[in-house]
């Protein structure tokens, strides 16, 4: 087990180098001259060479992407072009409001699609086709759309709930909540919807394998059946989408957090991306990056860990 | 039994399989480990042992699905072990095979017709020329003939399995490997088929690689009889020989250790069985 | 590769034909049909726009600024004093536009190279298989907003981007379908017959990836949707080009002002979307209704008992109707000795008198199946099994024998169910006893041998839980006592190292060892009565052999009943006492095991003997060429 975690680092350690090398290439090739956007037009060419050859940008782009890589390994990000704040500062008080939000989601997801989930699951009949229907409806409609039609609803017409703004869970735990419920409940309608589709499926799948069978021979209760060793089987796919879920939320996280004004990495996206501020891209890609990474490992953990065959190996 | 007479000739074949896992760790299992045998034209040969014994593998490897590691394979005199993909190809006019399962040797969303005009298109029939010669394919294995336009669900597994037979009839091979044809199958059905099989073997001289887990079944249907166990062929000869008289302790124990329908004769097994376990 | 072209073109016709079915059956399922129609009324208003909608989507006049619905303009105007009819039908142009190109990229790249590697695998399925994770991993709203830094607002370059990282999802579904196609028996049959790879996957693959794809396709363009209205959303596209999520987002931003403004474009969006997914669920439906034969064959190989292939035998005239009244429990009169043999008859001789151990009268079995009919696969079965005996149910596939197991067990697969006729087991008549009593009955009373010895142990846990967990529920005894009964247990079946075993998850043990295990978990509560439904059918000869002295040995030793399901005449002839000759879902013959081998009366016990090869003579040896 310690050499797969070991294997899998490794294997992550070359697709992160991999994707910041690509993100790098591809993202010098516009000239956008950098220089010029900041000092404005009417600046002498003179003035605006010397700005570019201040940010590094006269050098060969392999020579500028081993400098950022030397300084990234190191934890040191740079500063924005733009507005000249530190990048691991800025990311450091927007990456909490990000993390919070979709472990929030995550949590939401997983225990009310593994209650639906099994309940369609095990009981059919009507509660399967309510399951059923939520979950084509959950997915049918576009996820900023459900974010809208919250926000229209529990914040603007029903003042529920603030339309906009974050305050840190350290400042106010309610005013928090306050604050976070709403996105949680947008992210989430599509992550129950797929996830507890998944879990029926696989509670179903496992109901109908032999062995249940035998076990009922035996003259074991169903709850016992059940709980021990259907949900035990039907763990590792549900643990498979819940883990794919996660990082498909990085994409909602972003117009989520556009819509409700959450100062979290997402947001901070949509800022400094359109403009090309390359150091501030470069340091959101590793982070998401290294997000996506840990999520399928720890999954794929996971799943070895509770499947025998690859536990004994 | 010389060269000449050979239809197929295996030599001190080897196969084996890559392990689980990459690089180094991934040790070879061996499969086959040494299988020498040969069918004359117009013969069967039975090939019987328990599962992992190797026998299926021995099918696939003459019909070129799975790569030999050593040995040689010989047809009509030709080396097809490593043939080129167009010789293997061509090869499929005289190489057959009929497969175990019957619900997975046909295609479901493929009529019958279409099914059995596939070998014929492939060797460059015209589509109006195969399609007049699966009714006759049909009526060999004695299906109706409207089957042609009908799916493989309609068809019961006796009756598929006399469709793949046709199908490997289509050409008019020399050899077919006919790997666990009836197991499958219920006793009656089971039955039927066989006699089809010798049916046809008496109308068209093809030979046939019968493989199969059954002694009963094998030394009905064939000629002779070889008995592979872990790789190694460690029994052949005349069917009655094989079935009545085996010489090899692992054919012996086989032979006990199938139940028969006979009380009598079947305690008597049984207590043969119970022996020689208790003695080896 | 010659002759080829001609059999692709008519393939394609036939294959045209198979979907025809599938659309028909998905235009009858009510959301099916809804979403189609919607769909096609959205498609052709957005491309008739000029025709609908007089007036260009970007004429402004700042005096309609906000304006309600006028003569003209049904729907009223948005912020900028633009008709909201023209503003919806144009953007409706670009953003399914948009949402095309993304889908048709993602095909493009996603299906071919899926082909390939399903089928060929190895080093370009490990090559392609490395950049999908690589793709997978990107956060795609990062990537999308970095392209139109890169590449500019232009939302149709952005669509190309977006198609690549969609592409994946085709690429996995696609390689996953053909990896199974790839496996199966028929493709090795069309190779052996002398096909191309090229024809092969023309035929044999494309056909069984088709309809996985159009399901995906359907679905993959309702993200796309969501995802290009999500970027327009953001602003990212060119503020001139009318677009659904421009107008939401300009919507939104005057939510106070004009609350309206936001539903009409959300509608749009939302029908469009909601519409391919469900009519992807409604082809889902539809194209898995046609995968029954899948279903069978899965039933075949899980055993005969599961209710597929059953269903599969040919439907019987008139049902059963021999005795379906169940006779009254005579305690009293019927101890018989379970030393003598049984004496046995035919049918009608056993109904009066009943065995105490098992003795079932008249059992029917039915199946509801989905079309609300009701299938009888049993009609009317008698069976007795009395202590210390071996009762043989002996018939062909599709018989009911497996389904007349289940029935004393009370395991029947999902929608069956006792139709009638009364079984007892050890004086309690288990017809309509309710779940929980029947349940203390299992393990103590009545235990179960299934057929396949691996799929019937769970992967997740060791043979020693598997065992203690039964006995330790219902015995109630410590977790030490039953684990030194289960150590006991696996000593008498012959386990050399118990210890071992004992700590052994299933995949550790082979499947004979594995069908031991079985038999000991069936003993661990002390049963009086055996069901084995074709325990040695997996099994290689010499372990079938091994397995059924057994479990004669444990059988004698414990006077226990067992009713053993077999479709073998061998293991009848080498363990049974009685025999029942099942057909049909009739019992056609009963009687001792000398009787129906050496003496059979009915025409289908012969038949079934005739058909036995053990007396046939060996084939003579050969002779030479014959043709």
């Amino acid at each position: 087990m310690l050499s797969f975690v070991a294997r899998r680092v490794a294997a992550g350690v070359v697709l992160l180098f991999v994707i910041s090398l690509l993100s790098y290439l591809l993202l010098s090739i516009p000239d956008l001259d950098v220089g010029r956007q900041l000092l404005g037009s009417n600046a002498p060419q003179a003035t605006v060479d010397a700005k570019n050859a201040e940010l590094g940008l006269d050098r060969p782009v392999f020579v500028q992407y081993a400098d950022w890589l030397a300084h990234a390994v190191r934890g040191d990000f740079g500063t924005s072009w733009f507005t000249g704040e530190n990048v691991v500062q800025a990311l450091s008080t927007r990456l909490p409001v990000t993390v919070s939000l979709m472990l929030g989601v995550t949590g939401v997801t997983a225990v009310l699609s593994l209650l639906l989930g099994v309940w369609a699951g095990v009981r059919r009949g009507v509660a399967d086709r309510v399951v059923q229907v939520l979950g084509v409806l959950g997915y049918a409609l576009p996820g900023f759309l459900v974010t809208l039609i919250i926000v229209v609803v529990f914040a603007v017409k029903l003042r529920w709930f603030p339309a906009i703004g974050y305050t840190d869970i350290a400042e106010s735990v309610p005013g928090w909540l306050s604050t976070i419920t709403l996105p949680v409940a947008s992210l989430s309608v599509a992550g129950v919807a797929g996830v507890s589709q998944q879990v029926r499926g696989a509670v179903i799948d496992v109901l109908r394998r032999d062995y249940v069978r035998t076990l009922r021979a035996r003259g074991l209760p169903p709850s016992r059946v059940l709980f021990r060793h259907v949900l035990r089987n039907a763990a590792a796919p549900a643990l498979t989408v819940l883990g794919m879920q996660f990082v498909g939320l990085l994409g909602g996280a972003v117009l989520v957090e556009q819509i409700f004004g959450l100062p979290g990495i997402g947001s901070m996206t949509v800022t400094y991306t359109t403009r090309g501020d390359i150091p501030v891209i470069m340091a959101l890609v590793s982070v998401t990056v290294v997000g996506v990474i840990a999520v399928n490992l720890l999954v794929d953990v996971l799943i070895g860990w509770l499947d025998p065959k690859a536990r004994t190996a | 039994m010389s060269d000449v007479e050979n239809l197929l000739a295996v030599e001190d074949l080897h196969v084996s399989f890559p392990g689980r896992g990459r690089g180094r760790r991934a040790a070879r299992t061996d499969v086959l480990n040494g299988v020498s045998l040969a069918v004359r034209p117009g013969e069967t040969l039975g090939l019987v042992g328990g599962s992992g014994s190797g026998k299926t593998t021995l099918g696939r490897a003459i019909l070129g699905l799975v790569p030999a590691r050593s040995g040689t394979i010989t047809f009509a005199g030709e080396r097809i072990d490593g043939a080129t993909p167009r010789r293997r190809r061509t090869l499929s006019r005289d190489l057959q095979v009929v497969f175990q399962d019957p619900y997975t040797s046909l295609n479901p969303s493929l009529t019958i017709g279409d099914t059995l005009s596939e070998p014929l298109l492939a060797q460059g029939l015209s589509r109006a020329e195969a399609r007049g010669r699966v009714a006759g394919l049909l009526e060999r294995v004695h299906l109706p003939s409207d089957s042609a336009a009908r799916l493989p669900r309609e068809f019961s597994g006796g009756q598929r399995q006399r469709v793949a037979i046709a199908r490997a009839l289509a050409i008019g091979p020399r050899l077919i490997v006919c790997d666990e044809p009836v197991s499958a199958l219920d006793l009656t059905t089971q039955q039927t088929v066989l006699e089809l099989l010798l049916e046809i073997q008496e109308g068209t001289g093809v030979s046939y690689l019968f493989v199969s887990h059954d002694l009963a079944v094998v030394r009905f249907v064939s000629h002779r009889v070889a008995v592979i166990h872990q790789g190694v062929i460690v029994e052949t000869g005349d069917a009655a020989e094989v079935t009545e008289r085996p010489q090899h302790v692992y054919t012996r124990s086989l032979l006990l250790a199938a139940p028969v329908a006979d009380v009598a004769e079947q305690r008597a097994r049984r207590e043969a069985f119970e022996r020689e376990r208790a003695a080896g | 590769m010659s002759g080829d072209g001609g059999g692709r073109g008519n393939n394609g016709g036939k294959g045209g034909g198979g979907g025809n079915g599938v659309l028909r059956r998905v235009l009858r399922n009510p959301l099916g049909l809804v979403s189609a129609v919607v769909l096609a009324l959205i498609v052709l208003a957005v491309l008739f726009a000029p025709l609908l909608s007089p007036q260009g989507p970007n004429v402004a006049s700042l005096r309609d600024s906000f304006g309600g619905p006028t003569g003209g303009h049904p729907l009223g105007f948005d912020s900028a004093g633009r008709d909201m009819v023209a503003r919806l039908l144009y953007g409706g142009r670009n953003t399914l536009g948009g949402a095309l190109l993304a889908l048709v990229v993602a095909l493009v790249i996603g299906v071919p190279s899926g082909l390939l590697a399903g089928y060929r695998g190895g080093r370009f399925d490990a090559a392609a298989s490395w950049v999908v994770n690589l793709v997978m991993a990107l956060p795609a709203m990062v990537v999308l907003l970095a392209s139109r830094a890169i590449l500019g607002p232009t939302v149709w370059v952005l669509m190309v981007v977006l198609g690549v990282l969609i592409s994946p999802s085709f690429f996995r579904l696609v390689r996953g379908v053909v990896a199974g196609v790839r496996g199966e028996l028929y493709v090795d049959a069309a190779r052996v017959a002398g096909l191309s790879d090229a024809r092969i996957v023309a035929r044999h693959v494309l056909i069984v990836v088709r309809a996985p794809i159009i399901i995906q396709t359907a679905l993959v363009a309702g993200i796309a949707i969501g995802l290009q209205a999500g970027l327009e959303f953001l602003g990212v596209g060119s503020g001139s080009t009318p677009t659904w999520g421009a107008m939401l987002n300009e919507a939104f931003g005057n939510i106070q002002r004009a609350p309206t403004m936001i539903v009409w474009p959300g509608l749009a969006l939302g029908l469009t979307s909601a519409s391919l997914v469900l009519l992807a669920s409604a082809l889902r439906d539809a194209l898995e209704d046609r995968g029954a034969p899948a279903a069978r064959r899965k039933a075949r190989r899980g055993g005969s008992g599961l209710v597929s292939s059953e269903l599969a035998s040919p439907e019987l005239v008139s049902p059963g109707l021999v005795s379906s009244e169940p006779a009254p429990s005579e305690s009293v009169l019927s101890e018989s000795a379970p030393s003598e043999p049984a004496p046995s008859g035919p049918v009608s001789g056993e109904v009066g008198e009943r065995a105490e151990l098992l003795s079932v009268r008249g059992l029917r079995v039915a199946y509801d199946l989905a079309d609300g009919t009701v299938k009888e696969v049993v009609h009317g079965v008698d069976i007795d099994v009395r202590a210390g005996e071996i009762v043989g149910l002996v018939g062909e596939s599709g018989s009911g024998k497996t389904q007349t197991a289940f029935s004393v067990l009370g395991i029947l697969p999902e929608g069956g169910r006792v139709a009638g006729g009364s079984v007892t087991v050890a004086g309690t008549e288990i017809v309509g006893l309710d779940e929980r009593a029947h349940r203390a009955l299992r393990g103590t009373v009545v235990a179960y041998v299934p057929q396949e010895p691996m799929s019937n142990l769970d992967p997740s846990f060791t043979i020693g839980t598997q065992l203690t967990e039964p006995m330790r529920y219902k015995l109630k005894i410590s977790r030490a006592e039953a684990r030194k009964r289960a150590l006991d247990l696996l000593r008498q079946v012959e386990i050399t190292d118990p210890e071992r075993v004992f700590a052994s998850y299933p995949h550790q043990i082979s499947g004979g060892m594995a069908q031991r295990v079985l038999i000991a978990g069936a003993m661990s509560c002390d049963p009086d009565l055996l069901i084995a439904d074709e325990p040695t059918t997996a099994l290689d000869v010499l372990v079938q052999a091994e397995v059924l002295g057994l479990l004669r040995r444990l059988q004698r030793e414990r006077g226990m009943g067992v009713l053993l399901v077999t479709h073998n005449l061998g293991v009848v002839a080498d363990v049974c006492d009685r025999v029942a000759v099942m057909h049909d879902g009739r019992i056609v013959e009963t009687g001792t095991a000398e009787q129906i081998l050496h003496a059979p009366e009915e025409p289908y016990t012969r038949r079934l003997l005739g058909a036995v090869l053990d007396r046939a003579p060996a084939r003579g040896a050969w002779k030479g060429e014959t043709a």
